[in-house]
């Protein structure tokens, strides 16, 4: 199960239909271990394509440092579908390299009104997790940091 | 030269789990075959045809090899190679 924020869950929507008909992306950092996503950072798709998406290969470097100097590890990676459902194509799990990641993807068609799903993607396997919103973290959690 | 790799979470299973290594070589390529040589099928997971596979991200510090001389950038002693595979997909 992955428990997300209303606000994360929030953002994430707004930057799909901010981007749509393109493919958006990005990753929520959370500490190590805690299995809590908290800081959202969107991404920039390279590919600026409807049916695919790659991060700007400069900005995972300094993102993903960012990350190690702060203790964080990518506890979500998320990205849009612009023309499918909100669940992963072959391409997606083809590249899925973060087996410890929640894979969330936001369907940004309004056929499929504002889906958000969440997966496991390890060694080719995909398991659909729940994901559960929540208007609070634990109070002795660090805020959240909504970019 | 003596560079640091650091190893995405990935391929350590390659690397007896270690999330960094040391290698000896004077472009990115001599470090990949020397860390072959030490732990075996990292090459394969990075390049193919002589060339870095399309969603393999390869840095030597902080810039991606396909903007400066791809597998044949020069290394000096101390410089960091970080291997991140692409957040892709469709």
């Amino acid at each position: 199960m992955l428990t997300l924020h209303i606000k994360l869950v929030e953002a994430m929507l707004a930057q799909a239909q901010k981007d749509h008909p393109v493919e958006t992306c990005g990753v929520i950092a959370g500490p190590i271990g805690s299995n809590l996503p908290q800081r959202l950072i969107p991404m920039q798709n390279v590919a600026q394509s409807e049916d695919f998406f790659q991060f700007d290969s400069l900005q995972h470097l300094k993102v993903w440092r960012e990350m190690e100097t702060r203790g964080e590890a990518p506890v979500v990676i998320y990205h849009s579908h612009t023309k499918t459902p909100a669940y992963p194509s072959k391409t997606d799990v083809k590249y899925a390299a973060e087996p410890k990641a929640h894979y969330v993807i936001i369907s940004s068609n309004r056929l499929y009104g504002e889906e958000i799903r969440s997966f496991r993607i390890v060694d080719g396997i995909v398991i659909e997790e729940r994901i559960k919103i929540v208007n609070t973290y634990q109070p002795n959690l660090e805020q959240l940091k909504v970019a | 030269m003596s560079v640091k790799v650091s190893i995405p979470t990935i391929l350590r299973p390659l690397t007896n789990d270690q999330k960094q290594i040391e290698a000896v070589g004077i472009n990115v390529l001599e470090v990949i075959d020397q860390m072959d040589q030490q732990y075996p099928g990292i090459k394969e997971k990075l390049i193919a045809k002589g060339k870095p596979h399309r969603f393999i991200n390869i840095y030597v510090n902080d810039n991606d090899i396909r903007f400066s001389d791809g597998l044949t950038t020069n290394l000096k002693d101390g410089d960091s190679l970080t291997i991140l595979p692409a957040v892709a997909g469709g």
